[in-house]
């Protein structure tokens, strides 16, 4: 029985200058890299596909068999891309990652990069994070200094460069195709796929694009064994992940831990939630996933139990709602933020956004009428598989999601004339006295 | 103002970095403003004529990405996430504090008064991936971790007056220009400032660690773990 908690990723975190590579070697860093040099790389590929890893950014593909789509035969240089744009509303691990550990990543994108026989891999980080940028820059050239990359890597014959590169502020190149677009110096807009980007990525060549936390798994698959990290987690969801508790809990934070826990046990271990409330709402992997209820916290989180319950599990950020929240001030907001991080390029997203906000704004004001909430869904329904890319799709996630568990919350700002909720009772502070001095 | 032949040869260094040259196009934006306080039209003829494009190609990405300002933002520029769940955590409490404390709007720069030894503009930010300590505010794209509104009026008058603040997980604050210089690849040397994470990151790590929790043990090599405090 495995327990409860595994952490792999996190555990070095907190350690004296866990950041830096001789902390990290100290620790064993850089041993899966010589373990795997002595691999040949299509071995390396396979035994991360027998580990069963599948990619920690939302969509949960097979990491090992997209590697595996890389036409070999094709006569471009490959590419390997770590997508390190995090930004999906309530996930945050990858910053943390790479904040304590950016080893951990180096290594991976070394290894994988080998596995897929790229000589050239990018890093793409958000650019509203610097510490963690200035952390990544450091770990590269600490790992050039050792020999970790450049030319004939360990003696092996392997040649390896990476760039660490910094985007400018867009959430929509946290698709992979749009941070392809930014990586190439031009505006993010998503690609149409296929060709797909392991046939046709950067440069119109063979590209993998994985997210950290994936990368990151690489060097403990290779150093423990495939079977080791499929011993942890459920028949299809293999493996330790990071679970990401935001909100009304009262200790939020990185918990990793098998796939397949339950919101339940992970809200146990953070306390509960604050104290005289309870859970109203939580999206399971991001405000693009839809959200569930208190009924839902003994699912397995997990791919298949969130498709089950018809929702994803996404990036694990477990973003917790208590009873004094609205949900359709929580549901305009994210929809203000699609509206304001959709690229433009198709109309179903660029307008469909913008009249989805218009719709829900005036509900939220306790204006418009019952029949506003079938225009919404007919909204969502002419933006769902109809837009570009996923972030059209997500931006009705909340909405279609909302409608259905809190129906009777959007008619009550009707006959209530305005939202019923006092916002203050939801803050940190909610209760505390000086507190309410200054917003007096 | 004009460019520096000094910052024409780091734009040039920066397309050098990739296989092909516009990709560099990001980071060297980031270095025009290190050098001149916003995306300027000559910073955009500069980085057309290196890179071989027209300088509304340049525009078209320079006004496409949130983190270029066509106007001058404060030497300290200071966002309050507004996303919904710090919004609902106190954000939007902190963000209406700031504008009434500031005398400013969203994305506008605070005027500077006698005394003051720096400016400080404000701007409403989307999720920063530090969920986990909201409400969170950002100061020239550097942490403040669990604020609350006093915490955010005395840090912008501890930035306004000139005194030393720092990060919640990260260094001593720096100026907007210094830091947009790190994005554009030219690192500072300030990797080892701060912490190794917060307290919220350590959240289950340190759960495991009291339960004597942790992953199955593997023959072979451990690699990153074990690690010793």
């Amino acid at each position: 029985m495995t327990d409860t908690l595994t952490p792999v990723l996190t555990e070095p975190w907190g350690a004296d200058r866990s950041w830096t590579r001789e902390v990290y070697e100290a620790h064993g860093g850089y041993a899966a890299l010589d373990k795997a040099l002595a691999m040949a790389p299509d071995d390396v590929i396979a035994a991360v596909k027998d580990s069963g890893l599948r990619g920690r950014g939302g969509a949960g593909f097979p990491t090992g068999m997209k590697w595996s789509f890389i036409p070999q035969e094709n006569p471009n240089p490959k590419y390997l891309v770590v997508n390190a744009d995090e930004s999906e509303p309530g996930t945050c691990k990858d910053i943390p990652l790479m904040m304590a550990n950016p080893h951990v990543l180096v290594e991976g994108v070394i290894i994988s990069s080998y596995a897929i026989r790229a000589k050239k891999a990018f890093i793409y980080i958000r650019g509203e994070v610097v510490h963690v940028i200035r952390r990544v820059q450091n770990a590269v050239r600490e790992a050039y200094e050792a020999g970790h990359l450049g030319t004939d890597i360990h003696g092996s014959g392997f040649d390896l460069d990476i760039v660490v590169h910094a985007g400018a502020g867009a959430y929509i190149c946290g698709e992979e195709t749009a941070l392809l677009e930014g990586l190439e110096g031009r505006r993010g807009q998503p690609r149409l796929r296929p060709p797909f980007p392991a046939v046709a990525g950067l440069y119109a060549s063979p590209t993998v694009i994985n997210n950290v936390e994936s990368i990151a798994s690489v060097p403990s698959i290779i150093g423990h064994g495939a079977d080791w990290f499929a011993s942890m987690g459920t028949e299809k969801s293999k493996g330790m992940g990071i679970f990401s508790l935001s909100g009304h809990v009262k200790r939020p934070g990185q918990y990793e831990a098998p796939l397949g826990i339950t919101l339940r046990e992970l809200v146990d271990l953070a306390g509960g939630m604050r104290e005289g409330h309870e859970l109203k709402f939580w999206t399971p992997g991001g405000s693009s996933t839809p959200l569930l209820t208190a009924e839902h916290v003994d699912l397995p989180l997990d791919f298949e139990s969130m498709a089950g319950a018809g929702t994803m599990l996404g990036t694990r950020a477990l973003q917790l709602f208590d009873e004094t929240v609205c949900v359709v001030r929580a549901v305009l907001r994210w929809t203000e933020f699609y509206k304001h991080e959709s690229c433009g390029k198709c109309t179903p997203c660029r307008e469909g956004t913008w009249w989805l906000v218009q719709t829900l704004a005036r509900l939220e004001k306790g204006q418009g009428s019952e029949e506003d909430l079938d225009l919404l869904l007919d909204q969502c329904d002419n933006i769902l598989g109809r837009s570009f890319c996923a972030l059209g799709d997500g931006a009705t996630s909340p909405i279609s999601s909302s409608i259905k568990h809190f129906r009777d919350e959007y008619l009550a700002h009707l006959t209530h004339g305005g939202c019923p909720f006092d916002p203050a009772a939801s803050t940190v502070w909610a209760g505390s006295a000086d507190q309410q001095e200054v917003t007096a | 103002m004009t460019l520096e032949q000094s910052t024409l040869d780091e734009l040039a260094e920066i397309a050098g970095r990739y296989p092909e040259a516009r990709s560099g196009l990001l980071p060297m934006l980031h270095l025009v403003q290190s050098a001149q306080g916003k995306v300027t039209p000559e910073g955009i003829e500069a980085c057309a004529e290196i890179l071989g494009i027209t300088p509304a190609e340049v525009s078209g990405v320079a006004t496409f990405y949130t983190m270029y300002k066509r106007r001058e933002v404060g030497d300290f520029h200071v966002g309050v996430c507004t996303n919904t769940l710090c919004a609902v955590m106190g954000g939007d409490e902190i963000m209406a504090t700031l504008q009434d404390h500031l005398g400013v709007g969203n994305d506008e720069t605070a005027e500077k008064r006698d005394g003051d030894a720096h400016t400080v503009s404000l701007e409403h930010v989307e999720c920063n991936a530090a969920c986990d300590y909201a409400p969170v505010m950002m100061v020239n794209w550097e942490f403040l971790d669990d604020m609350t509104p006093q915490k955010a009026v005395a840090l912008v008058d501890d930035l306004r007056a000139g005194n030393e603040v720092h990060s919640t997980r990260g260094p001593r604050l720096c100026s907007w220009r210094e830091v947009e210089r790190v994005l554009a690849g030219f690192p500072d040397g300030r990797a080892d400032e701060g912490p190794s994470a917060g307290p919220a990151s350590l959240a289950g790590r340190e759960i495991a660690r009291e339960r004597g929790w942790s992953a199955p043990s593997a023959g072979a090599s451990a690699p990153a773990s074990g690690s010793e405090e």
